[in-house]
């Protein structure tokens, strides 16, 4: 055995123990029976795929890929501001990544929690239009899909963010100008020249929020409040309440086949 | 009719600095001008201000007589050549050529482009990306870039700067036939005395933010106003207070004249130069003809020059 694959054995084994055999059951499991207590039994079936196919569950997929596609659009049209001010900001750069970092350092059901408190009815932001008289009723700010699109938006912006400030950060300064002297505007330099060459980096960040995004599960458990069901809670039902291991794995393989397509496209995008 | 470029007191002052202090300049139309200095001594600065990437901090530009100060870049008829030529990674050298038109709206956008890259000979190049260019050949796709939009002035920021010595000679006399073909008025920005004075009608001397002198290049050489333009062009002997060209100090064998050691010899192809350790302290130059008088390294010598060649400062 030479070095490069005993370097390389710790990956492999890990890469087989905790990815590969998970995998190979989930498929497997996927095309079985369900047990009356949850579990598996025979016979083999592709009956889990085809229920896949059931309005309900097709109703369920196109929620998710909308949520996820809409809450990837906000954080570009967001992202691209904040990162393109972090790429300029000079000596302050540092401290503004750490400020985007900073929701990290919690965790992220804490912070979801912490949603809660600000949107329901005796939230902070109720109470506090209530008591300036702005509103009679508390505002329906929580348990709908405006709450999980916010949800998704607030944790996963940083990783659109980062990518791009990564490619931003590169981008000779010497360019804006040569564009500005050109005859440019700002909205023009940023059509023709930024845009073009930060495509890498907001092609990276749209793919870094739609994949989690689409999976995304405690943020529409939490502040959908089981209303506005996403693949994620489906699987998460199918696994605990509703017993149906056989459903729950069909249903995270399509996810993740779902998963794989934008990744695909972007890995084909930078072999080009 | 009023001068293409006319600086009055620019100044640009930063926090902690004084980048440029109170330059004042007039550049008449279809010259080559030149700023002159060491690095640090504001002549970026000051290129930048009349390109409109900094903003003064006093004083006016005027352009064809109309004040621009506060003018924005894309407001300027002018164009600068950056050094590291800035062209956009993402576009053809056709497409960077034509990028400046479109933005102007000017009409038959590529065929204007394809006639710039002809001039600077790159027309089998069209298609090829910057990073697919060698040196020279974005150098050229630079210049074209600004010149098909035929500007006011051209601003040139050490044009030259990152190209091999080979190179460099060789576009600097492109640079400067490409000025008279077009007429395009020039402001080239180096720390080069020798590019300076091969390629300019008048050049500015500056050091320290000012302006020490502006002439042509023979006056800055033969007529230098200061201590700093007459070491700063050329080599310079200073015996006492007065200056003495390496080609104006003789050399002999014996004396009269000012007694030191020959310390080194530099063959120049054309001429020696003979470095000398004088015996009352510092070091001299004396330049000699290939084919006179032989000196060797440690031989004792004298130096002696004319009035005529002594320059005197305050």
């Amino acid at each position: 055995m030479n070095l490069r694959s005993a370097f390389l054995l710790p990956a492999r084994v890990w890469s087989a123990v905790f990815l590969a055999t998970p995998l190979a059951i989930v498929c497997a499991y996927s095309l079985l029976t369900r047990g009356d207590y949850g579990g598996v039994e025979r016979p083999w079936t592709p009956e889990n795929y085809t229920r896949l196919l059931d309005p309900l569950y097709l109703g369920i997929l196109w929620r998710s890929l909308w949520m996820a596609g809409l809450a990837t659009a906000v954080c570009a049209v967001a992202g691209f501001p904040l990162a393109l001010f972090i790429a300029r900001a000079g000596r302050r750069r540092n401290l503004l990544l750490q400020l985007v970092l900073l929701p990290f350092w919690t965790s992220f059901l804490v912070r979801t929690y912490a949603w809660l408190f600000i949107l329901r009815d005796t939230g902070l932001v109720n109470t506090a239009l209530l008591r300036l008289g702005v509103i009679r009723s508390p505002l329906p700010l929580l348990y709908n899909e405006g709450a999980v699109l916010l949800g998704l938006v607030y944790n996963f912006l940083p990783f659109f963010v980062l990518p791009l400030y990564a490619t931003l950060e590169r981008l000779d300064p010497a360019l804006p100008e040569a564009a500005a002297d050109l005859g440019a505007t700002p909205l023009r330099t940023l059509r023709r020249v930024i845009l073009p060459l930060a495509a890498p980096g907001i092609a990276a960040g749209c793919v870094l929020v739609f994949i989690p995004c689409l999976g995304a599960y405690l943020t529409p458990d939490l502040l959908g409040g089981g209303k506005t069901v996403m693949l994620g809670n489906l699987i998460q039902n199918q696994f605990t309440t509703a017993r149906d291991w056989p459903f729950g794995s069909a249903a995270s393989l399509v996810l993740m086949l779902v998963s794989a397509a934008p990744l695909w496209f972007l890995l084909r995008r930078e072999a080009r | 009719m009023p001068p293409v470029l006319e600086l009055r007191e620019v100044s640009k002052a930063f926090p902690n600095h004084r980048a440029v202090d109170r330059v004042s300049l007039a550049l008449e139309r279809g010259g080559f001008y030149s700023l002159l200095g060491p690095s640090g001594c504001g002549k970026t600065t000051t290129l930048r201000m009349i390109g409109g990437f900094e903003e003064p901090t006093g004083g006016e530009i005027l352009l064809n007589g109309r004040d621009v100060t506060r003018l924005k870049p894309w407001q300027r008829d002018v164009s600068t050549v950056f050094q590291n030529y800035a062209l956009f990674p993402h576009l053809s050298a056709l497409r960077n050529i034509e990028f400046g038109l479109r933005e102007h709206g000017r009409p038959d956008t590529t065929k204007r482009a394809l006639e710039a890259l002809e001039l600077v000979r790159l027309g089998a190049k069209r298609d090829s990306l910057p990073a697919q260019l060698s040196g020279g050949e974005k150098q050229r796709v630079a210049l074209a870039r600004s010149l098909v939009l035929e500007p006011q002035l051209l601003l040139l920021d050490e044009p030259l700067a990152a190209l091999d010595p080979q190179l460099r000679k060789q576009m600097r006399a492109e640079l400067k036939a490409m000025q008279r073909q077009t007429g395009i008025t020039f402001l080239f920005v180096t720390h080069d005395q020798e590019e300076a004075l091969s390629l300019s009608d008048q050049v500015a001397v500056m050091n320290g933010g000012r302006i020490e002198q502006t002439g042509t290049p023979e006056d800055l050489y033969l007529r230098p106003a200061t201590r700093f333009v007459a070491g700063f062009l050329g080599e310079m002997n200073w015996f006492g207070g007065v200056g003495v060209r390496p080609e104006s100090t003789r050399i002999s064998g014996s004396g009269p004249g000012l007694p030191g050691t020959v310390e080194s010899l530099l063959f120049l192809g054309n001429c020696l130069h003979v470095h000398v350790r004088l015996a009352e302290g510092g070091h001299a130059v004396a330049e000699t003809p290939r084919d006179g008088q032989r000196f060797a390294e440690g031989e004792a010598v004298w130096l002696s020059w004319d009035a005529a060649g002594e320059l005197r400062f305050e």
